[in-house]
């Protein structure tokens, strides 16, 4: 290639021309890719937006405070109240629950594990983000439910007066708190994934100054590695949040769907926004369908705003000038 | 003599100099502990899904079910299997990634080799941002735009579009990674020699990062064969074997597991066992294999 270049001065030029032209069509074609990104997501709005307005419009205000959900019905009724319910109420006992799992895990990972150890489980605990949502389901019905049960029981009969606790028909089983048992197994790899990369991020010297001055592993961790990550993990928590929030198949197969706003997550029944959608898409007429975009679209844009401001709190906190997620 | 012991504690992380107070180092035992517990803890659902599949699984699973369809298997007959669900999932799955890995690599070379400024940041937010859009508005979306609005019917192919949606940011965030770690003096080596800058990009850059974009892809593809939520909207499901994916309803091993354990038949429930196993062994071995490319190219590197 060289040899032929210095020939001449004419084919150089050409040469180089034609590099310019390649460079810009592939420039264009790399940067109209980039600029696709956005419009997906528009389109996503958009066209979720013009199949729902009939809904909007049918249902009004009433969209917002209505429970039930026969939309095909004569006189059509529904609401996402008690959806929104249940995927708030659901998605934050995961959280509850897979929080510190995550963290200790992570902060024993990266912390206290010998290195090598730590990549291995690390890589082992990643392993469950793998296993498909639809498994996750199937084993939380036939394997998982049935022992909750004497686990909901036995806190029901020490702490049931609290009414969170409490089973006013004393059955149990594929209730809420089932549902966010296996959902937070669900989001555990993913917010202890992005806890490891945070707690990789603090510089060593802030380790090793609390260490020179003679702090225990546990001291080191608490004074110099969660003050500095707070942000981080902040942020990996709402991911996780999303991920809850947005879970369809494995809270539809568990869950038995009941429409309620009830705080008695041990009693069986609920449903989600999500759940909802793939257990009644298949029966639902036209105006049905209509309907269930117009919760999809409600859906959408809660965890647009949940995802949208925890990755804000990580690129914040510096994440994003390394390019980890 | 403190200094020494001080520095075996930093190393070792576990002996700790004389002065520390018991209750100091109690503190520091029970923290340790607890950090170990979650470990644990985190690890128990992983083995107890993996172990009832397997075992739940292998006891259904024969050659008749991966060599069959349900075509005419009523509701509660042993026969019929999940070939038919198979073959969906195959084709829509490379539908997907027909369509996410090209155009999820043009976006990575965007954010790596040609954006800058505000459209940069933007794009690169908004990839973060789409690998959060649960994957049933992502089936959802490909309902209005593609069953309802162009009137396409529902099709393995529709299939393969919202499997795509949720691919592309997968894609895109890994390929960006594996490209940053290309060196810049083998850009700057190759702009040296008077190749232009997209030639370098084509057989210089993607090249060297070929090996992480693979296992990136491998991922990708292990992820979205797994989702149920999106197929229920789009391929809608069917009995019997389709071939084409472009035209009329089509089944998917996750759809299959997922219309079967939801039957009260136990027949039905077996089948769906048999169909959690065939999806797991197909999507462990993709993350798994994944997973040791990285670490040979990586040794290979190091």
């Amino acid at each position: 290639m060289t040899a032929t270049d210095s020939t001449g001065l004419r084919p150089r030029l050409a040469r180089k021309r034609a590099g310019r032209r390649g460079d810009l069509v592939f420039r264009w074609v790399a940067q109209l890719s980039g600029i696709l990104i956005l419009v997906l997501i528009v389109a996503i709005a958009a066209f979720l937006l013009d199949r729902a307005v009939p809904a909007f419009r049918h249902a009004g205000l009433r969209f917002f405070t209505e429970r039930g959900w026969s939309p095909d019905a004569d006189h059509p009724r529904f609401g996402i109240e008690a959806l929104a319910f249940g995927t708030v109420v659901s998605s934050i006992c995961a959280l509850v629950l897979a929080v510190p799992v995550a963290l200790g895990s992570a902060l024993f990972l990266t912390e206290v594990a010998p290195p090598r150890i730590g990549r291995w489980t690390g890589y082992l605990v990643d392993l469950l983000a793998a296993v498909p949502s639809v498994v996750y389901g199937l084993w939380g019905i036939y394997y998982l439910v049935p022992r909750l049960n004497p686990v909901e029981r036995w806190l029901d009969q020490r702490i049931g007066f609290v009414a969170l606790f409490h089973s006013r028909s004393a059955t149990y089983g594929r209730s809420l708190f089932a549902a966010s048992v296996v959902l937070a197994i669900m989001i555990l790899p993913i917010i202890a994934a992005i806890a490891r990369e945070v707690f990789r991020q603090v510089p060593s010297e802030a380790r090793e100054a609390a260490l020179a001055l003679g702090a225990t592993r546990w001291e080191t961790i608490r004074i110099s590695v969660l003050p500095y990550s707070r942000g981080g993990i902040v942020g990996a928590m709402m991911l996780g949040l999303g991920r809850a929030l947005g879970e369809t198949i494995a809270v539809a197969l568990v869950l038995a769907s009941v429409f309620k706003v009830d705080l008695h997550i041990f009693e069986p029944g609920g449903n989600t926004i999500a759940a909802n959608i793939a257990t009644k898409f298949g029966e639902a007429g036209a105006s049905g369908r209509e309907a269930l975009i117009a919760s999809g679209l409600v859906l959408f844009a809660i965890t647009l705003v949940v995802n949208v401001v925890a990755r804000g709190v990580v690129y914040r906190t510096g994440l994003a000038a390394e390019g980890r997620p | 003599m403190r200094a020494v012991a001080l520095r075996r504690s930093a190393v070792t992380g576990g002996l700790l100099a004389r002065r520390v107070s018991a209750r100091r180092r109690i503190v520091d035992a029970v923290a340790r502990l607890g950090m170990f517990l979650a470990v644990l803890v985190a690890l128990v659902p992983l083995v107890a899904v993996l172990g009832y599949t397997v075992s739940r699984g292998a006891r259904a699973l024969s050659v008749q079910f991966l060599t069959h369809s349900m075509r005419g298997v009523g509701p509660l007959d042993r026969t019929g299997g999940a070939y038919h669900a198979i073959l969906g999932t195959l084709e829509q799955v490379i539908i997907a990634g027909i369509l996410a890995v090209p155009l999820g690599l043009l976006v990575a070379v965007y954010i790596v080799e040609y954006g800058r400024g505000p459209l940069r940041t933007a794009v690169r937010f908004l990839v973060d941002v789409m690998t959060g859009i649960p994957s049933i508005v992502a089936g959802l979306f490909i309902f209005a735009f593609w069953v309802l609005a162009l009137h396409q019917g529902f099709s393995g192919l529709a299939a393969g579009l919202a499997l795509a949606v949720l691919m592309l940011p997968v894609v895109v965030r890994s390929a960006e990674e594996m490209l940053k770690l290309v060196p810049d003096s083998l850009r700057e080596a190759s702009y040296a020699l008077g190749v232009p800058r997209w030639r370098t990009v084509v057989s210089v850059v993607l090249p060297t990062a070929s090996a992480g974009i693979t296992t990136g892809v491998m991922l990708a593809v292990a992820r979205v064969t797994g989702e149920t939520a999106p197929l229920l909207l789009t391929a809608f499901g069917f009995d019997s074997i389709r071939t084409s994916p472009f035209r009329g309803p089509q089944s998917g091993l996750p759809l299959f597991v997922f219309s079967q354990a939801s039957s009260a038949f136990d027949v039905a429930v077996r089948r769906a066992w048999a169909g959690a196993l065939t999806l797991i062994v197909v999507v462990l071995v993709l993350t798994t294999v994944a997973r040791l490319v990285t670490s040979r190219s990586r040794m290979e590197v190091g």
